[in-house]
């Protein structure tokens, strides 16, 4: 391990954490915007959850790289290549989420929001979403480890991210890269674990006096 | 559309069924790794698991370490294991039981520790012991969960093994990588369907298992 | 109450993107750095492209750095994994220039084609070109496929060139890149120029660590490492020499898109060219393989060396 190269590459390795979390963080506010409309409609209509299900659950077992190499032909070497796939992940993993987390609304609450006056959509996003909160957040904080990971396959067809540290390292027999890029894949997704669950604790503050 | 009869023929073709390079003998590579990898991460995670969850110590640092394990990422894991021992098997197996550790670990905690409290109560007054109360009680009721970790890790590591063709070894990934370097896309697609296939065929393999292990009077949680 | 909280969230939310976003300097990949730009540089950023190959990152970086250096605004795009989706990008414009081979893009546009030496490469390369595109002037250096074996194997059936394997093909696994199965610098050559059959094709990598392991645990007994390769003096390979010139003339040479191409930047590469020769260029690749230096760093200090930056 070559230490000294560490603070030699902090301007690469900024850049490299950067765009990293870019490709990983925008497919999963993108899979949330598509995710919870996706999933109230599935509660509202569930005769169309079934096939949607199966649908995002086809879309998970497809390999990655096969994503990535097949949008570069459309999309080339930029970001869209990668988050276009993970946003497909991401969707894959909140809908399931989402669903579930609307249909635990306990029924006591929905029959005392209804009797309040909340009806239909008013209530779906004032009271039952509300609540999913807890499930969509564990839903994301999967999804948001799981691109983290995912971004670096993409860096094996040439797109950016932490990934290329990998390659380069590899090419040259070089550990300090590899190692260096491992440690910093896994702090961002630490963060970005621990901004999710503080997320929750500022969404959730009737759930703060429970724990007593 | 010419695409989708070009992976059609590529299915298709004999030459692509026979051989080391055929489908049937990648397949079989293929559910070798991942299996190994599925044994070998339960192996590990599922005596921890009921071990935590039976005791309850340790739980919440355990469950932190395995998802910050969630975040290694696979690509690396199986390029740093590989520039330090060389290639082969092992790189591969230690990213593909590295990343399935932790689903069924947590799965297996949380379904330990959800155990109803009533009834472990009952367990211990009807005079059993706490390994009886493990055994008798806590498993079967945990099963659920801890099946539905095996499966979750299961697809995480069918999809995942791919990536051992990255480092020259066998399995469907060979498919796709090759696919790429030669320009033969209908490989690349052929090879991203048997995955996703297989992929898809294990889920439903733990779905009649689930069915058929988990005691009828839990299932209706599941 | 409930939904102001929400937004507020979503907000912070998104501001912590937009930071993060920031940070990321811009939606390519690698991006250079900063380019000085002086007034007199043409308007259009130039896209430096290259293969994922580190001696092939390495010219990308002495092209990008130079041509910099003579006012031009560049953004590199290197470590790309893969030639169609290079070739492609080329003619599209994604990518503006690429440090090629003459003899591997020759055989990509035409399978069948026969020529070796430098000048017929050329020629044939400027026939079968996109429109689109263009090449500059070849350097002197090559870096060439070759047939690789440990000392060991060399010994054991006393190998020094391709036509030795004859006896012994027969039971001698061979690895290379994937596409080396399917192309006529590889094994379809072999066996219609040299006649050679061998026991098994192994798919490895482009010449890289995993041919090298290879190689050094018996896996495959002969594999394709490029000339310039400095693992091959580390691990006293032996290069079996090719009278036949199978893998002919190799030239590193640029590949331009015509859109982008001014007087500066031919005479930038043209320059490069012309001091470029094969033991400097082996030279420069250890430097990035071997001492692990950084190729950005090789490529400017070689270019201030020879007056080019």
């Amino acid at each position: 391990m070559k230490w000294g190269w560490i603070p030699d590459h902090f301007g690469m390795l900024g850049t490299l954490l950067g765009q990293h979390s870019v490709l990983a963080f925008v497919p999963v506010l993108l899979g949330l915007l598509v995710a919870v409309p996706l999933g109230m409609a599935c509660v509202r209509w569930p005769r169309i959850y079934p096939p949607v299900l199966a649908t995002t659950s086809i879309l998970y077992a497809i390999p990655s790289i096969a994503l990535f190499v097949f949008l570069v032909s459309y999309t080339g070497l930029n970001p869209p290549t990668a988050i276009i796939p993970l946003t497909l992940y991401t969707l894959s993993v909140l809908v399931r989420n989402v669903v579930d987390g609307l249909r635990s609304v306990p029924e006591s609450v929905r029959q005392a929001a209804t009797a309040m006056g909340f009806t239909g959509l008013r209530r779906l996003l004032r009271v039952d979403l509300p609540i999913a909160v807890p499930v969509i957040i564990a839903g994301l904080r999967i999804a948001t480890v799981s691109n983290i990971s995912l971004v670096s396959v993409a860096s094996l067809i040439g797109l950016g991210g932490l990934g290329q540290l990998f390659t380069d390292g590899f090419q040259r027999a070089f550990l300090t890269p590899i190692v260096v890029g491992v440690v910093l894949t896994v702090a961002l997704a630490v963060v970005a674990d621990v901004l999710l669950v503080v997320a929750q604790r500022l969404l959730t503050p009737w759930a703060r006096g429970r724990t007593a | 559309m010419t695409f989708l009869t070009d992976v059609w023929h590529w299915f298709g073709r004999s030459a692509n069924w026979h051989g080391d390079d055929g489908i049937p003998h990648r397949l079989v590579e293929h559910l070798g790794y991942s299996g190994l990898a599925l044994l070998l991460a339960a192996l590990v995670a599922l005596p921890l698991g009921l071990l935590i969850g039976h005791t309850g110590r340790g739980g919440l640092l355990v469950v932190n370490l395995a998802n910050a394990a969630r975040a290694l990422p696979t690509v690396g894991v199986v390029i740093l294991v590989v520039t330090v021992v060389g290639i082969g098997i092992l790189p591969v197996l230690v990213a593909l039981v590295a990343l399935a550790v932790p689903p069924i670990l947590v799965n297996t905690y949380q379904g330990v520790r959800g155990v109803d409290a009533d009834l472990k109560d009952a367990a211990r007054g009807m005079g059993m012991t706490g390994w009886q109360v493990l055994v008798g009680v806590e498993i079967p009721s945990a099963l659920p969960l801890v099946l539905l970790g095996l499966r979750t890790a299961a697809i995480q590591i069918v999809s995942t093994a791919t990536i051992a063709a990255y480092v020259s070894l066998g399995g469907l990934g060979r498919f796709v990588f090759d696919g790429l370097a030669r320009e033969d896309y209908s490989s690349v697609a052929g090879g991203a369907v048997l995955v996703a296939a297989l992929a898809l065929l294990s889920e439903a393999v733990f779905v009649i298992v689930q069915r058929a292990v988990v005691s009828p009077g839990i299932r209706q949680r599941g | 109450m409930r939904i102001s909280r929400i937004s507020l969230t979503v907000t912070a939310g998104a501001a912590v993107m937009a930071v993060v976003a920031a940070c990321a300097n811009s939606s390519n990949p690698l991006a250079s750095a900063g380019a000085p730009g002086s007034s007199s540089a043409p308007a259009q950023t130039v896209t430096v492209g290259s293969a994922n190959f580190p001696e092939n990152v390495l010219l990308g970086w002495i092209y990008a750095k130079a041509l910099e250096a003579k006012g031009v605004k560049v953004t590199t795009k290197l470590n790309i994994g893969s030639r169609e989706v290079i070739y492609r990008q080329i003619k599209s414009g994604g990518l503006s220039i690429l440090p090629e081979y003459n003899g591997a893009l020759l055989a990509y546009l035409d399978p069948k084609a026969t020529q070796l030496t430098t000048a017929d490469v050329d020629a044939a390369i400027a026939t079968k070109l996109d429109p689109a595109l263009t090449i500059l002037d070849p350097a002197a250096a090559e870096d060439k496929d070759s047939l690789v074996v440990t000392q060991a194997t060399a010994a054991k059936y006393g190998l020094k060139s391709i036509p030795d394997l004859a006896p012994v093909a027969k039971t001698l696994v061979i690895g290379g890149p994937p596409e080396f199965k399917t192309r006529q610098q590889g094994i379809l050559g072999l066996k219609s120029l040299y006649g050679l059959t061998f026991k098994e094709f192994k798919s490895l990598d482009t010449a890289g660590p995993i041919t090298v392991a290879a190689l050094k645990n018996g896996n495959v007994a002969t594999a394709d490492l490029f000339s310039t390769d400095p693992n091959i003096v580390q691990n006293s390979f032996v290069v079996l020499s090719d009278p036949k010139n199978l893998f002919g003339a190799q030239n590193i040479i640029p590949l331009v898109n015509k859109s982008v191409l001014t007087d500066t930047i031919k005479t930038t590469l043209d320059a490069i060219s012309a001091k470029l020769d094969t033991s400097t260029l082996a030279g420069l690749v250890k430097k990035v393989v071997s001492d692990k230096d950084d190729p950005d760093q090789v490529a400017a200090d070689w270019l201030k060396s020879v007056g080019l930056a």
